[in-house]
């Protein structure tokens, strides 16, 4: 480990990682990394961070044990109810942080990219609470389907930014973040919503969102008495999963499970799968697993998800996927809906379709370890957002004889 | 073609390299090579063809439209280094500009080679910092290639000498914070980084963001050895009503270009 731990204090996981940025920001990343470093060992800021996660944002979030969907699995889950914080996903806990360390570094602007809302709604939360000024970009296409996080982040009080270039979504809205801090950098950080992008980014949202692991890791300890045998998290950018796996990678009887955004299946092309069907590359920063084309130039993702359609991965992940202590699969549309499905029919839980990735996923691992185990699955939000997209798929695709 | 003798050829005749760029494939293939032959005849020392690519983080709306036109247009990789060919055999030093994933998944070596093999000067790297450059460092010596990393206003002054030791033809100054694109005033910041790159070395050093016109081109050419010029010519052709229109137009910006970096303010 200490050889990973130097890799990580120059910003690379292995091969992965690094800075592919303009010189400009370099300064700027330097000092973030730094600051960040100060202040993660500093009692004062960490004991800050944990008070507003506890009295503002409702962490811990419980360990729940999901009894009829257990029976209908054929294994004891849990889930790890992050769609109960406040902003229901665990990307509260990312932004609570990354606010926190603005003020800290004296920065009064803060700007942010979104594609379905969700880390724009989180971030104009952070900034009305920490009072900052906020301005969330976003791709116009996603404006359009996202109105209802539009109209959120304004009452909010952020200042939102429809971006009409490239494919005019997630990676588009990333790119004019990076361009609008380049310029404004003196007074401004980039609050980036997943553990991607330039060093210190992956390692320093890591550490925001891993306390889903390390309470999770805590809570099956208190209530069974030994770790789970496996943990299952859904991958996109892949900061739930990175805070889901953090704290565990070094219990090696715990098996850890990433699930990609599959959308029609890898095969058909039409996905986001970026570890599964990508390739190394560089893209937003860093060395990672990416949607190329043969020309290096980045291919739009395609999922049902939109918090998972994202054309790359954090470089983490890309690294624990090549160590093989993480195993990454794609999950499609349909499994992820029939799984959605499953989970408002079983639990009461209408989960995010993010999340529910991570549920069909489970579904598999449950066939493959048995009746006798314990799967942690977190559920990194909830479905609230989804309704229209849900019942949108269940329209077109009527239920076939199987019911939860 | 090494960028060197352009520079050497300028101080000689006591005046300023005028670089200029265009993406490679923009307005189309044979239009971006006619539009730089006759920028080169009207002036322009040291062209840089430009890699359009999908997520350009440093550039502007001007350029950045210009990319995506040339992509959705269907330019590859090997009509970049098509391109360069085109411009070498006018007789000018033709250096490549591009983000860092179209060369790793090229292969870099690979990349050098070709770039090379078509009478290339070298890679200009808007992302791509030293610290992560070993491939391509090894790369470019093997192949005898120019390599330019930009310096900024915000570098510090340990990572400015880093930077500007791996560089190799001239060091790219931008002037400042900020993406590509015309400006009404150039920056006074640029003055001020020109001095501290000279500190640390004898390299030339070009400056570019935001040059637009003569009168800006004279007076950056007052403090530094080479004027960087490429939204602004972007422009003509974006704006011109036909073809031909855009390489007169483009002719006309470079004339005027080349009569600033011969008066220096």
């Amino acid at each position: 480990m200490s050889n990973a731990a130097a890799d990580a204090f120059f910003g690379h996981f292995g091969r992965y990682g690094g800075r592919f940025v303009p010189e400009a920001l370099i300064a700027a990343l330097d000092e973030l990394d730094v600051e960040y470093r100060k202040a993660w060992s500093d009692d004062g800021f960490r004991g800050e961070f944990d008070r507003m996660l506890r009295e503002y944002a409702n962490c811990p979030s419980p360990l729940y044990e999901a009894t009829r969907l257990s029976a209908s699995l054929g294994a004891r889950v849990l889930l790890k109810r992050e769609d109960l914080n406040h902003t229901g996903a665990h990307k509260i806990r990312n932004v609570l942080g990354q606010a926190l360390l603005t003020k800290r570094m004296g920065k009064p602007r803060v700007i942010a990219e979104t594609g379905a809302g969700q880390h724009g709604v989180a971030s104009a939360t952070a900034c009305a609470y920490l009072d900052l000024e906020c301005v969330v970009y976003m791709g116009e296409e996603d404006t359009r389907r996202q109105a209802m996080n539009v109209s959120r982040m304004r009452l909010l009080g952020a200042e939102v930014v429809p971006v009409g270039t490239g494919s005019r979504t997630l990676k588009d809205a990333i790119n004019e973040a990076l361009r609008d801090w380049v310029t404004n950098v003196d007074t401004t950080h980039y609050l980036l919503g997943t553990a991607a992008g330039p060093h210190p980014f992956p390692s320093m949202v890591r550490d925001f969102v891993g306390g889903i692991s390390v309470e999770a890791r805590q809570q099956s300890l208190d209530k069974l008495g030994r770790l789970p045998d496996a943990v299952c998290a859904c991958v996109g950018g892949g900061s739930n999963a990175i805070g889901s796996f953090h704290a565990f990678v070094p219990d090696e009887g715990v098996r850890l499970f990433g699930y990609e955004a599959g959308g029609d299946g890898v095969a058909t092309g039409r996905h986001a799968a970026s570890i599964t069907g990508g390739a190394v590359g560089v893209l937003h920063g860093a060395r990672t697993y990416l949607l190329q084309d043969e020309d290096g130039q980045t291919v739009e993702s395609h999922s049902i998800s939109a918090g998972l359609d994202y054309p790359a991965v954090g470089p983490e992940h890309a690294y624990l996927h090549d160590t093989g202590r993480v195993t990454y699969e794609p999950v499609t549309d349909a499994e992820a809906m029939d799984a959605f499905r499953l989970l408002c029919r079983t639990e009461g839980i209408i989960p995010a379709i993010e999340s529910a990735h991570a549920i069909a996923g489970a579904r598999r691992v449950a066939r493959e370890l048995g009746p006798d185990a314990v799967i942690v699955v977190t559920l990194s939000g909830r479905g609230d957002k989804d309704g229209d997209t849900a019942a949108e798929w269940f329209a077109g695709h009527p239920e076939e004889g199987r019911r939860a | 073609m090494n960028v060197t003798d352009a520079f050497e050829r300028a101080r000689a005749e006591g005046r300023r390299v005028l670089v200029g760029y265009l993406p490679a494939g923009f307005p189309s293939y044979d239009g971006c090579v006619a539009a730089l032959a006759a920028m080169v005849k009207a002036g322009v020392d040291v062209v840089e063809v430009g890699l359009p690519y999908s997520d350009p983080v440093m550039d502007g709306p001007i350029i950045q439209r210009a990319a995506e036109r040339s992509l959705a247009q269907g330019t590859r990789t090997t009509d970049v280094l098509r391109t360069v060919e085109a411009v070498a055999e006018m007789g000018v030093p033709a250096l490549c500009m591009t983000y860092w994933n179209p060369v790793s998944r090229y292969g870099v070596d690979r990349f050098a080679a070709d770039l090379a093999g078509a009478g290339g000067a070298g890679l200009i790297t808007p992302d791509l910092i030293p610290d992560e450059a070993d491939d391509w460092l090894a790369a470019s010596d093997r192949h005898r290639l120019d390599r330019v990393f930009l310096v900024a206003p915000s570098s510090a002054d340990a990572r400015l000498a880093c930077t500007v030791a791996a560089c190799r033809g001239f060091v790219y100054a931008a002037s400042l914070m900020g993406v590509t694109g015309t400006r009404e005033k150039t920056s006074e910041q640029g003055r001020a980084l020109v001095a501290r790159v000279r500190e640390v070395t004898a390299l030339p050093v070009g400056v570019g963001l935001g040059v637009s016109n003569g009168a800006q081109a004279a007076e950056v050419g007052g403090y530094a050895d080479a004027v960087i010029v490429g939204s602004a010519f972007v422009r003509t052709l974006l704006d011109a009503e036909t073809p031909d229109a855009g390489v007169d137009a483009a002719a006309d910006l470079a004339a005027d270009l080349a009569s600033g970096v011969r008066s220096p303010g």
